[in-house]
């Protein structure tokens, strides 16, 4: 019989053996993931302090690694918050760190992203990584790092302090790994290029192995108000954060613990839940039982007084911002941007914004080009499978006088404290029928004012095409009657045209 | 523009005239409108279908009360009014400078004006509209389709057409028979010795007519319609009726295509409606008929479903209503059968000249 072993892997080890499922799953993807990752811990950082985010990204050519591969180096640098000395080294060295564990809208949700990247380019090049940062304090920190895989942590080979005299703030990261960039590119310079027509307050630089360089410029200083931290809703906890909640309290009641820990639940709330859970309201909640935390999450979802989450804790980007990001990057000749009400499913409350965009220079093609963002993030993987795409094949178009063929863009961005994702890849949204209502009336609503629009545009052209057809004719009916009634002069028919010209107007103006 | 009691006896010259100041006329009405600061618009009778109805006084079709208003102010009018304006002045040039033009030159004609048209059949209808409008025929305005029908017999006539006014001509002079095209529609009259006129459908007949001497033996004009007679040879066949007082017989296949080819030069067609003195009211039909088929025995073919349902449409007909065509309807609805005017070769090639002309000449004046 064969013996069976148990052991314990780190989280670092964990993701090691399965960075498919964080998105390195090819040489090209892992070159696309690490530069996505880090783009967006910089996004962070800058907003965190409220500054319009500077972005530099460098990838420079090393050496041929394999038919398929080659050595790159890529160098990100922001202008965001920085990082406390103390925590640069977990920051990129271990996983599962990082300052995203409270409940707001944020891009990156585990600490995953930097760390993967940095662990990526440590197994295939096995190099070390360079991280430099300051919060703007007058000194500044670089760390040489790598990682201890089996024990998830940092080992920093090298550390310096520099003195800061600019009063710098930003973080500097670089690392080699292995990719395909040739492969990558399209992929990269489209998410690039959304990500700054979703961040139009964002300066994205980037230069690439060949030297060439892509400049997003920003197109306005304005920035979205931030996302302020929540407590977690009660309709959307699990037993586990329970009783992790249950072992920091300070509270010595079920009420108090129940007003100070969750979303929007006040004495009188906490009082009614607490009679319907038929749990004492007195009661410490340390001295519950195992079933009787079960049943305390149990009720929470069935209890149906719980206030709605409110949603403050979400950003959403704004019809202001989503309408200069279009207009940005994709060039139209007209744009509809709305905005929808909070709404929230399986207690997380969500913001839809949706936005169509009209010819310029959106492509002609066989369907519409849809543009999908999760809090700020592009998705470019997997349409097919997300519900705006399945929403917009399931709209009859016809009845707002639009067909797939025309130059047409959709815009849908789902901000949530928690994006319903359908897989861990994060690719596309499932088809919540919460989710799902918001994102069909959201494109209905722009669908109409882009139907006004055509129809207005085509009323116009109709008038132009009319004035022509009676300056082309009249002045012919007036020579050939003058020559049939042998008449030297043809008759005036200015003021005719003229009155043509007048019933136009008067349309229009109504 | 009315011409209800025009004279029917115009002479080519002075109908000319007429033509040419109703032309001008259309243009000043037009002309004042305008100098009055108004959009220029017309009424003319509607020539849909609802407004069609057979009179029979007149035994034709004609058109009733309802009238169409076209005006320049309708931006949907405004196209086909130009071209209409054009046509006129087109059809007042030709007129003025003694031109003639096919309906294919008039389509091509007006590229030049830039007052275009999509196809020949768009010109075709304006051509038609200013028929209607003016109340003469396209041949009137010297516009005229391509030419197929032919005339053979001792008519002599004088040509009025430029570089050939007085000139005459026998109809007699080639053997083929002569083209009846503008010359010969604008001609005048001088003298013949025929007493009659057989129409005759088609060309091998009429070239068999000519070399059995048909037109001498049986003192006759013979006129070739091929197929579904043209307008001028409508109008010819009416003035050879009207002012020569000679009586008009015509010959057609024995099926209810050839019997309408016999009818529409009688009472004419629902597309003239708005036109007169295209018809031969007193013109007889004389053959083949159905009841020939039987009595002489001629090789037939059964009719087909196309002719049934035709022969259907002719019974409710109107201009149908007398018993000869009644008669004659049934039998073919009876029999099944039709037969070509060739058939009779059965019996020899000249049989049809010798026998069966002079019966049906007989039976049917």
């Amino acid at each position: 019989m064969a013996t069976q072993t148990f052991e314990e892997i780190s989280p670092a080890d964990f993701f090691y053996r399965n960075r498919d499922i964080a998105g390195f799953t090819s040489p090209s993807r892992a070159i696309f993931a690490s530069i996505r990752e880090l783009v967006e811990n910089s996004l962070d950082a800058a907003e965190y302090v409220m500054i319009p985010p500077d972005v530099y990204i460098r990838l420079s050519y090393v050496a041929e690694a394999s038919p398929t591969a080659a050595i790159y180096k890529l160098r990100v640098m922001d202008n965001g918050s920085g990082i406390p000395p103390q925590h640069i080294p977990a920051s990129f060295g271990q996983i599962l760190f990082g300052s995203k564990y409270k409940l707001k809208q944020t891009r990156g949700t585990f600490g995953l992203g930097g760390t993967m990247s940095v662990l990526y380019g440590q197994i295939t090049t096995h190099q070390p990584a360079y991280i430099a940062s300051s919060t703007g304090i007058s000194k500044m920190y670089m760390y040489k790092i790598m990682i201890d895989i089996q024990k998830n942590r940092p080992i920093i080979l090298d550390r310096k302090v520099l003195l800061n005299k600019e009063k710098w703030r930003g973080t500097i990261i670089e690392f080699s790994l292995e990719g395909d960039y040739f492969r990558a590119m399209s992929k990269i310079l489209e998410y690039l290029k959304q990500t700054a027509l979703v961040n139009p307050y964002a300066n994205i630089t980037f230069v690439d192995p060949k030297g060439r360089l892509y400049k997003f410029t920003r197109a306005t200083t304005k920035m979205p108000p931030a996302p302020k931290e929540t407590l977690p809703h009660p309709y959307g906890v699990d037993v586990e954060t329970l009783q992790r909640l249950i072992h920091i309290t300070h509270t010595s009641t079920m009420q108090e613990f129940m007003k100070t820990h969750f979303h929007r639940v006040g004495e009188l709330t906490a009082n009614k839940f607490l009679t319907f859970a038929e749990i004492p309201a007195a009661k410490s909640p340390k001295k519950l039982k195992r079933e009787e935390i079960v049943r305390l999450m149990q009720m929470m979802k069935r209890f149906t007084d719980f206030l709605p989450p409110d949603a403050s804790c979400l950003s959403p980007l704004g019809e202001e911002l989503l309408r200069a990001g279009i207009l940005k990057e994709l060039k139209p000749e007209f744009t509809a941007v709305c905005e929808r009400k909070p709404s929230t499913y399986a207690g997380h409350p969500f913001i839809v914004e949706a936005a169509i965009a009209y010819g310029g220079s959106i492509p002609q093609k066989s369907n519409f080009v849809l543009y999908r963002f999760a809090n700020r993030i592009p998705l470019l993987y997997d349409e097919a499978s997300d519900v705006s795409f399945r929403v917009i094949q399931a709209m009859n178009w016809r009845r707002y006088k639009i067909s797939q063929d025309m130059p047409i863009a959709i815009l849908v961005h789902i901000c949530s404290t928690k994006v319903p994702y359908k897989t861990v890849g994060k690719e596309f949204i499932a088809d919540r029928p919460e989710v799902k209502k918001e994102v069909l009336n959201g494109i209905r609503e722009v669908a109409r004012d882009l139907q006004h629009f055509l129809s207005r545009r085509e009323n116009v052209e109709r008038e132009r095409k009319r004035l022509n057809v009676f300056s082309k004719y009249l002045p012919k009916i007036a020579q050939f009657s003058t020559e049939l009634a042998g008449r030297e002069k043809p008759p005036d028919i200015e003021k005719l045209l003229g009155s043509v010209k007048k019933i136009e107007e008067e349309q229009q103006g109504q | 523009m009315k011409r209800s009691n025009r004279d029917n006896r115009f002479s080519a010259s002075e109908r000319k005239k007429e033509v040419l100041d109703t032309l001008s006329g259309f243009g000043e009405n037009l002309y004042q409108q305008m100098a009055k600061g108004n959009f220029p618009s017309i009424k003319m009778p509607s020539r849909s279908i609802e407004n069609i109805y057979y009179n029979p006084e007149v035994r034709q079709y004609i058109l009733g009360d309802r009238t169409v208003k076209r005006t320049a102010q309708n931006v949907r009018h405004i196209k086909p009014f130009t071209q209409l304006v054009w046509t006129a002045y087109f059809a007042h040039e030709l007129s003025t400078n003694r031109k003639t033009s096919t309906l294919r030159d008039v389509y091509y004609s007006a590229q030049a004006y830039e007052v275009s048209f999509q196809d020949q059949s768009e010109s075709d209808n304006v051509i038609t509209d200013l028929e209607t409008v003016a109340g003469f025929a396209r041949e009137d305005f010297n516009i005229f389709p391509e030419e197929r029908s032919a005339i053979f017999g001792d008519l002599t006539i004088e040509y009025t057409v430029p570089g050939y006014e007085g000139k005459q001509l026998n109809l007699t002079s080639h053997p083929d028979g002569v083209m009846i095209g503008p010359a010969l529609t604008y001609s005048e009259f001088v003298k013949t010795t025929a007493d009659k006129v057989i129409a005759i459908e088609k060309g091998g007949l009429f070239t068999r007519f000519i070399e059995e001497n048909v037109h001498s033996k049986y003192n006759a004009l013979l006129v070739m319609t091929a197929g579904q007679a043209p307008r001028a040879t409508r109008h010819f066949i009416r003035r050879l009726n009207k002012e020569l007082n000679l009586p008009v017989y015509v010959f057609t296949d024995g099926d209810p295509w050839g019997m309408h080819i016999a009818m529409v030069i009688i009472s004419g067609s629902a597309n003239a409606a708005h036109l007169r003195e295209l018809t031969t009211p007193d013109a007889k039909w004389s053959g083949v008929w159905a009841s020939d088929i039987a009595d002489y025995k001629l090789p037939s073919d059964p009719l087909t479903e196309l002719d049934i349902k035709r022969l259907h449409e002719l019974q409710r007909d109107p201009r149908y209503k007398s018993d000869l065509w009644q008669r004659e309807i049934k039998t073919f609805m009876k029999n099944k059968r039709k037969a070509e005017q060739e058939a009779f070769s059965r019996y020899g090639l000249t049989y049809i000249v010798d026998e069966y002309l002079p019966a049906k000449l007989k039976e049917t004046s």
